[in-house]
Order: structure tokens, then C-alpha cells, then sequence
């Protein structure tokens, strides 16, 4: 079964509306981070201090009167979610003087003074200090750096800067629309949700690679042919490998997200909305990238690739090849470098196998 | 077949046998089956734990507030010199404490003074900072004081420790944290509150004695609601002679549940404190029936307690613990067994509580909570349920998929994906993973980041079959050209993992282990495990067409 045959979908052509679209995307993006930096945005108790509670009453409880019990405890600004009929409620609660040891005790007398009638247990509870908070925070921040730092120098070993320097703006851009996507639905930014965002950043990249990779081949062969061609050719000729690739993993986090419990839902839906923005980068501002830059001509573009000595493959000279041949550089002499990096540069090695 | 086929067929089946025995000691039942040296063995006894999120348990960061273990060190100097200068007949117009690390002492004469310094001197913590005539200022030495913070640290540890032993926690873990943070993991525990008090509390038991000469007006209630009892102190606050506090007993009405608690006039000198106690124990007492609790001193403990009570014959003792009065009995003869009882309308469970307390010490500073994860065992289980539904969900669709996409080889596919699965379980086990649940999701991701291998190569080898390729021809050039991309893709999402896994909390590790383990072992399985199979089948039946 093929879902994507033979498609020549001007890819290219639509890159001015493209752009456009990732800006708004970026810049709303931009904005909820400087949000996050002015305290406004909404974070997870892990990274803003606070409480949350999870209550089971014996009998089910109004979220109104709820929110009026906890006022009255002294709790003005309290999240509230109700489940499974009004008998088992989550309170989360930021931005809260009462020490670390006490909140919880706290936040259970609210709804004991409240509802005398109606014994209420704790079953689950976070306490979270302001200063653990900010350590979190500068920790994450760390985290994002040193995965955009990795996979720059990653992708410059792997193929020429330029490349690499579209990669990690699609990258970020990715990150980006995602944050944005969580300001807009003003949904909680939480430690999972920064896994999840660095996941896809590390997981988008593999469809920016393979789509470069194409690029990259078709260039040395096609060196005649215009550059705007050869990279929409290219991106035609891998979108049924990007997106089948792309599904499968949205699949897997699809099922996270129906049945993975409260605890994994942000996260899934986060590494959703990242796939498919990844999908997405990697057709439509990857790949316009390297042709808005640097120069329109694109010609140091195909320069740069001229020099890195790939012998051209027999097959490739098949005349029958009208549309672009597959031809990735062997892995052994011919590619020294490349494999030299793939292999050392990062602390996992993969395991030895057998070559057929 | 080849003899290359041979080999890694062999190789596989090797591998698939080896992860499930290393996997066999995690399953609860079959554990406790297997032989003791299987058990016991290094690599193959480890097994698979569950993370707080998924056992249930409690996860808290404590703060030792080190800054006031310096300043009750330096009250017990203070304390020395005052006794060392009455036996040596220095005579003290005026000593006092002046800051967590300094004393102020005041003499009749500056020849007293010098007297005074070679006491101070013999003591050997302080130093001399600032001196006129017969008034000095004294301050704990720097490094003394650094140490004493270590120490503090090191001991609060300690008593923590032997508090979490004698509470009976299976597999507690307790770690210092930086410079002065204590991090204490309690998986499984069932009530979470008591082992809050436990931990938490400081248990610096004091006796002082109860002022009762001095007559205050207003006289004090004889009790007040737990609320107003900071009001009350700040309205007595100018009347009471400096030498007193105000401390009240904690009293809850058990019908009613309110807490009220009831004043008493203390002289804040502190005669003894509980750092004597040799024994604790409960003990029910014959004639109330209530839980006490029955302790002991050691021998140096004995002597101090014997003459304090021989001085005080009639008087009212105040047993203070953590600046709470528990009970302020009257003593009514000398006691030179160096043993008590303290009462207090104690439940069972709170007296045992006390009596760990009090045995496995005090702590030498206060603990300051900042972090405090509770997760009880309704979540924990629903976490595991959740958990399990969505991997096998995940899995059905992702392996349904290969299968319609692919056909048969979506199935070899999904043959590997299995085999993954194995694979990366029997890892997690030999390396003690503790599984949480991102952890979870981790493996649910392996499972579709994972497939894309196959996804790469099966595009590559139906391109070949497009160029006209035979069979076998098409599946060796897939294979081949689609190698580096596929470790590409792998490498890329390996240094977030890894990242992740370097500064990630306790759950988000489990989730980088799981996705890197399985993404790991994925280059193996969707490289060697498929191409065996497709090899295998070739060599068997020489296909002409593939279904791909």
C-alpha cells in the first residue's frame, strides 16, 4: 500500500506563504517565553513553587463551593479540576507564603472546616518550595541550550554549515510554535512538557536530516539543474518516507494520549503538536532555507557541495533516471569524515552488527 | 542457508534468551523461585524497581538549618563558661549570647578579665574579638563554626536515618543533597502523615522548670484556642520577667477535634535536655490505661537529674519537646533511678512515634522542608493501569500499521519490534532501571521512533524495486544506502535523551534510560533482526516479487 505516489507538489512555490506562517508561529513563541521570563506565564508547580493536591471525598463536592472553601482557608488564586463525578478533586494551588511543610495541611483543614460533614482524604500531594522552583527553571533552560548547542555541531560534522544552520533554525522554530500553542490554550508548562519539547526537537531533526540528505545528493548529481528544482524535487520525492515515518510515532503518542492518564496528557499532546510542526519544518522552512540562504542564485550553495568528494554511484548514470536517483554515500572509504563524526561524536556507540 | 545466516540467527536467538533470563528476577513471582546464586548474583539478580510514581511513596527535600545549630552551639558554650566561671570563683557582672556566633561577658575587673580568657582559652572553640578592659566580645572560631555546619549536616543524617530504620520503611533512601540539603525517598509507605512528623520533627527535649512565684496580671487562661495563641504571647510580652517564656500544651478536644492549648510561665533556662536519654520506650500506664512514654538516662544523665530534682522536692517540672510543653508534673521526691515517664494523652501510634524519636535523638538543627511529593497508592496504581493501556494501544496501532502498510514486511517489522521490546527489558533489568512512568512513555516512543528504521529502509528498498532491481539486489541495496540515515535519525534524538537524562529529575531520568536503551537497541534490532529474516526467507524460498 502507498499512501504518496509520484508527487510534484511545488513546495517551493509556497514558501513565501510558509514563512509567513512559521513567523507568526515564532514570534508567539518569543512571546510566551518572555512571558515565562516576566512571571506570567503559566508554569507548572515544579517550576513556580506551590502546591497541588489530589482529594477524594466521600461525597461529591461543587468546584463553586470548592474555590469558596479554599478562598476562606486563605487560598485566593487556586486551580481547580474535578474527576469521575465530583468526588475526587485536584487542587493546585502557586504563589503561596505558607511554608512548604504546612500548605497541604492547610489546604486539607480549608475543606475539613468547610465540609464537616463530607471526610475528605489526601491521596496524592507536591509541596514545592519557590527556591527549588527557580533552580528547575535555570536547569531546564541549561537542558534546551545544550541540546540546540549539540545538534548545531552535530549537523555541521554531517553536512556543511549552511545546512546545519537551517536545521537548528527549524529546529527552534519548532520548540517555538509549540510554547506558542501552550500560550494560546493557556495551558501549564511543566517538566514534562519541556521532555517533551526537547524530544521533539532531538525527533524533528531526523526528518530535516532525511530530507537534506536527499537534497544533498541530488545536488551533486543535478549540478546543472536549478536549485529551487532540485529542492523541491527532493522534498517530493522523500515527503511519503517523512510523513509515513512522522505517523508512526504520532500513532504511539496518540495512544499516550487518550490512555495515558492525567499525568502524561500535556505531554502527549505537546509531543503531538511537535511532530506534526516537525513534519511540517522539515518541508516548509528547512528546506526554503537553504535556498533563501545564502543568495538566490544558490550557487555556493552547489559549490560547497562540489567539494566534498562523493564519487557519483554507477546506478545514478542509469538513463532511465529521470526523477532523481537515491544515491547516500556509501559508509566506507568514500565517507570517512561523516562516519568518524556519527560514530564518535556522541557518548552512545551503537551496537556492533553483522553487515549483510 | 549461509553460513553468515547461521551465525546470526544464532545470534539472535542468544541475545533474545539472554534478556529474557536477565529479565526473570523482576517478575514478582518467579523471583522468589529461583535459585539463591541466581538471586544474589551481581548482574543477573538485579531486577527492574518501580519509581515513586508508580509504587507510591513519598519524595522530600529538607533544608538542615545549619546557621541555628551554630547558635545553640554556641548557648551550650555560653552555658560552660557561666558553670566553669562560678567554680573558679571568676566573678561575672553579665554574660549573654549576642549572635548565632558571639558572646558578650562583662567582669568586675579588668583582672578578672584575664582570668575569664584562660578559661575561654581552655575551652578552645572561642577566640577573643574585641576586648575593653573588662567587658569582651567572644567569637566562635570560622573554621570551628564550618565544621560544626558539616557536622550538623552529617548528624541531622544520622538521626534521620535511624528515625526511618526504627519507622520500618522497605528500601528508604536518604542522601545528603549539596552543601546542606537532605533528600529522603520512602517508597510504598501507607501513612504518609505520620512519617512526615517523624522525620520533621527536631525532638530537642528540654526540662525547665515552671515559674509559679511570679503572679502576672491578667493571670494567664487556662487556655486559649490554638489560633490566639500567638496574640496571647505578644500581649503578655512586656509583662513577663525577661528570664521567662510563655510555652503552651497542646490539647484536642476529641469530641469536638479543635485544638486549644493552654499556657504556662516557664523559666526559659533549660536544666537538662534529652541528649542524656540512653532508652524510650511506651509503656501503658496501670492506672489511666493511656499510652507513655518511659525513658532512661545514661549514667552522666542520672547524676543531673538526680540532684535537679533533689533541689526542686514540690515543684513543677515542664517537659518541653520542640518548645511544647507535654506534660509539667510535680516533683514529688528526688530522683535517682535517672528515669521518667511523660504522659500526654497519647494515642498508640503517637506514643511509639515519640519513643523512636527520642531514642534515635535529637536533630542538631532544624529541618526546613522544600520540596515534599507525596504520591498516594490510588494514583500510583491508576499511573501503572494508564501506563500499560496506552503501550499496548500504542503498540496495536503501530503494528497494524506496518502490517497493512508494509504487508509482510510491516510484519517483519513488527517481529522486530518485538524483539526490541525484549531486548530493551532484559537491559533495563541488568542495569537496576527503576521504571517510572515517562519512563513508560519512553517506551512507548521507542516503539514508534523506533519502526522509523524500518520505515527508512523498506522506502529505500521499494525505490530499488522501482529501478528494476531483483529481489535480493533491492533488499541489500535498502539496507545499505538507508544505514547512515538511520543512524542519523538515531543520534539526533540520542543527545536530547542524553541531556535529559543529565539534568532531568528522578522520573524524567526514567524517561531518557527507557527512550536511549530502546533507541540503542533499535539499531541493532531493525538492522540485524530484519535483514536476518528477510534473508532467511529468501534463501528458503528465492521470491521473485517482495511484499512490501
Amino acid at each position: 500500500m502507498e499512501l504518496i505516489k509520484k508527487t510534484n507538489i511545488d513546495f517551493m512555490g509556497l514558501r513565501k506563504i510558509a514563512f509567513a506562517f512559521s513567523s507568526v508561529l515564532a514570534i508567539l513563541g518569543i512571546a510566551c517565553i518572555v512571558m515565562i521570563a516576566i512571571g506570567r506565564a503559566n508554569l507548572g508547580i515544579d517550576f513556580a513553587g506551590g502546591a497541588s493536591a489530589d482529594l477524594m471525598f466521600t461525597r461529591p463536592v461543587q468546584i463553586e463551593e470548592a474555590r469558596k472553601a479554599l478562598d476562606k482557608g486563605g487560598f485566593r488564586d487556586a486551580e481547580l479540576q474535578a474527576f469521575t463525578g465530583g468526588t475526587k478533586m485536584l487542587v493546585r494551588v502557586k504563589k503561596t507564603d505558607v511554608p512548604v511543610g504546612e500548605v497541604v495541611d492547610r489546604i486539607k483543614a480549608a475543606f475539613v472546616t468547610a465540609f464537616p460533614d463530607n471526610p475528605v482524604t489526601i491521596d496524592s500531594s507536591s509541596a514545592i518550595g519557590p527556591t527549588v522552583g527557580k533552580a528547575l527553571q535555570k536547569d531546564a533552560l541549561l537542558a534546551v541550550a545544550l541540546s540546540m548547542l549539540g545538534i548545531i555541531i552535530y549537523i555541521w560534522f554531517r553536512f556543511e554549515f549552511r545546512f546545519g544552520l537551517a536545521a537548528t533554525i527549524a529546529t527552534f522554530h519548532d520548540v517555538l510554535a509549540v510554547l506558542a500553542v501552550f500560550m494560546l490554550l493557556h495551558k501549564e508548562i511543566t517538566l514534562l512538557v519541556v521532555t517533551a519539547l526537547l524530544t521533539v526537537a532531538g525527533y524533528s531533526l531526523t526528518d530535516t536530516v532525511v530530507v537534506f540528505d536527499r537534497i544533498r545528493e541530488n545536488l551533486r548529481i543535478r549540478q546543472k539543474d536549478n536549485l529551487l528544482d532540485i529542492i523541491n524535487e527532493s522534498v517530493n520525492e522523500v515527503l511519503s518516507r517523512t510523513i509515513v515515518t512522522s505517523m508512526t510515532a504520532f500513532l504511539a503518542v496518540l495512544a499516550l494520549f487518550f490512555f495515558g492518564g492525567e499525568v502524561l496528557h500535556d505531554f502527549a499532546f505537546a509531543m503531538m503538536g511537535g511532530i506534526i510542526v516537525g513534519t511540517y519544518s522539515s518541508v516548509f522552512v528547512a528546506s526554503p532555507l537553504l535556498y533563501v540562504w545564502p543568495g538566490k542564485k544558490g550557487g555556493r550553495l552547489i559549490k560547497t557541495a562540489m567539494l566534498t568528494k562523493q564519487p557519483l554511484r554507477a546506478a545514478v548514470s542509469a538513463p532511465a533516471a529521470a526523477a532523481a536517483m537515491p544515491a547516500t554515500p556509501a559508509p566506507a572509504p568514500s565517507e570517512p569524515r561523516a562516519e568518524k563524526a556519527a560514530a564518535s561524536g556522541k557518548k552512545k556507540k551503537p551496537k556492533s552488527k553483522a553487515r549483510a | 542457508m549461509s553460513k553468515s545466516l547461521v551465525w546470526r540467527v544464532g545470534l539472535l536467538a542468544v541475545v533474545v534468551a539472554i534478556a529474557i533470563t536477565l529479565f526473570l528476577p523482576s517478575m514478582p513471582g518467579v523471583r522468589d523461585s529461583l535459585p539463591d546464586w541466581w538471586k544474589n548474583n551481581r548482574v543477573l539478580g538485579n531486577k527492574i524497581s518501580l519509581g515513586l510514581d508508580l509504587q507510591g511513596g513519598m519524595h522530600l527535600v529538607y533544608q538542615v538549618q545549619t546557621d541555628q545549630a551554630v547558635s545553640s552551639a554556641t548557648s551550650r558554650l555560653m552555658g560552660s563558661l557561666k558553670s566553669s566561671a562560678a567554680e573558679k570563683a571568676v566573678p561575672l557582672t553579665d554574660i549573654k549570647q549576642t549572635s548565632a556566633t558571639e558572646i558578650e561577658a562583662v567582669t568586675t575587673t579588668p583582672a578578672d578579665m584575664d582570668k575569664f580568657l584562660t578559661l575561654v582559652a581552655d575551652l578552645g572553640t572561642l577566640e577573643s574579638k574585641t576586648r575593653e578592659g573588662n567587658r569582651i566580645v567572644l567569637a566562635m572560631k570560622a573554621k570551628d563554626a564550618e565544621r560544626l555546619k558539616e557536622n550538623s549536616v552529617t548528624q541531622a543524617l544520622e538521626t534521620i536515618r535511624n528515625r526511618v530504620d526504627q519507622f520500618g520503611v522497605a528500601e528508604p533512601v536518604i542522601l545528603q543533597q549539596g552543601v546542606d540539603e537532605i533528600l529522603i525517598q520512602l517508597p510504598g509507605i501507607k501513612d504518609p502523615q505520620r512519617a512526615l512528623n517523624l522525620i520533621g520533627k527536631t525532638a530537642l527535649l528540654e526540662f525547665k522548670m515552671v515559674d509559679e512565684d511570679t503572679k502576672l496580671t491578667p493571670p494567664l487562661p487556662s487556655s486559649v484556642p490554638a489560633s490566639e495563641a500567638d496574640a496571647l504571647v505578644a500581649q503578655y510580652a512586656g509583662k513577663i520577667p525577661p528570664t521567662d517564656q510563655i510555652l503552651f500544651e497542646r490539647e484536642v478536644d476529641p469530641s469536638t477535634g479543635s485544638v486549644s492549648k493552654k499556657p504556662y510561665l516557664i523559666k526559659s533556662e533549660t536544666m537538662m535536655t534529652g541528649s542524656y536519654l540512653k532508652d524510650a520506650r511506651v509503656t501503658i500506664s496501670g492506672r489511666t490505661g493511656e499510652a507513655e512514654v518511659s525513658f532512661e538516662f545514661d549514667p552522666a544523665g542520672g547524676k543531673i537529674f538526680d540532684a535537679l530534682t533533689a533541689a526542686n522536692v514540690g515543684k513543677l517540672m515542664a517537659i518541653v519537646l520542640d518548645g511544647n510543653v507535654y506534660s509539667a508534673p510535680q516533683i514529688r521526691e528526688r530522683i535517682s533511678g535517672g528515669s521518667g515517664v511523660i504522659t500526654g494523652r497519647f494515642s498508640e501510634s503517637e506514643a511509639k512515634d515519640l519513643a523512636i524519636v527520642l531514642k534515635a535523638g535529637a536533630l542538631p538543627a532544624p529541618l526546613k522542608p522544600l520540596q515534599n511529593l507525596t504520591v498516594g497508592p490510588t494514583l500510583g496504581n491508576d499511573s501503572i493501569d494508564s501506563g500499560k493501556k496506552a503501550i499496548l494501544l500504542g503498540c496495536l496501532l503501530v503494528v497494524l500499521f506496518m502490517a497493512i502498510y508494509y504487508r509482510m514486511s510491516g510484519v517483519i517489522a513488527d517481529f522486530a519490534i518485538a524483539l526490541n521490546l525484549i531486548v530493551l527489558i532484559g537491559a533495563l533489568a541488568a542495569l537496576s532501571a527503576t521504571l517510572t512512568l515517562p519512563g513508560l512513555a519512553g517506551i512507548l516512543l521507542t516503539i514508534g521512533m523506533g519502526v522509523d528504521s524500518n520505515v527508512l529502509i523498506f522506502e529505500r528498498i521499494r525505490e530499488e524495486l522501482r529501478l528494476g532491481k531483483s529481489v535480493r539486489a533491492a533488499i541489500d541495496g535498502g539496507y545499505d544506502k538507508a544505514f547512515t540515515t538511520v543512524l542519523d535519525s538515531h543520534v539526533t534524538t540520542l543527545i536530547t535523551a542524553a541531556v535529559l537524562f543529565q539534568f532531568g529529575t528522578g522520573p524524567i531520568k526514567g524517561f531518557a534510560v527507557t527512550l536511549s536503551l530502546g533507541i540503542i537497541i533499535n539499531l541493532f534490532t531493525a538492522l540485524v533482526g530484519t535483514k536476518v529474516v528477510f534473508d532467511f526467507i529468501n534463501s528458503k524460498w528465492k521470491l521473485a516479487k517482495l511484499s512490501i
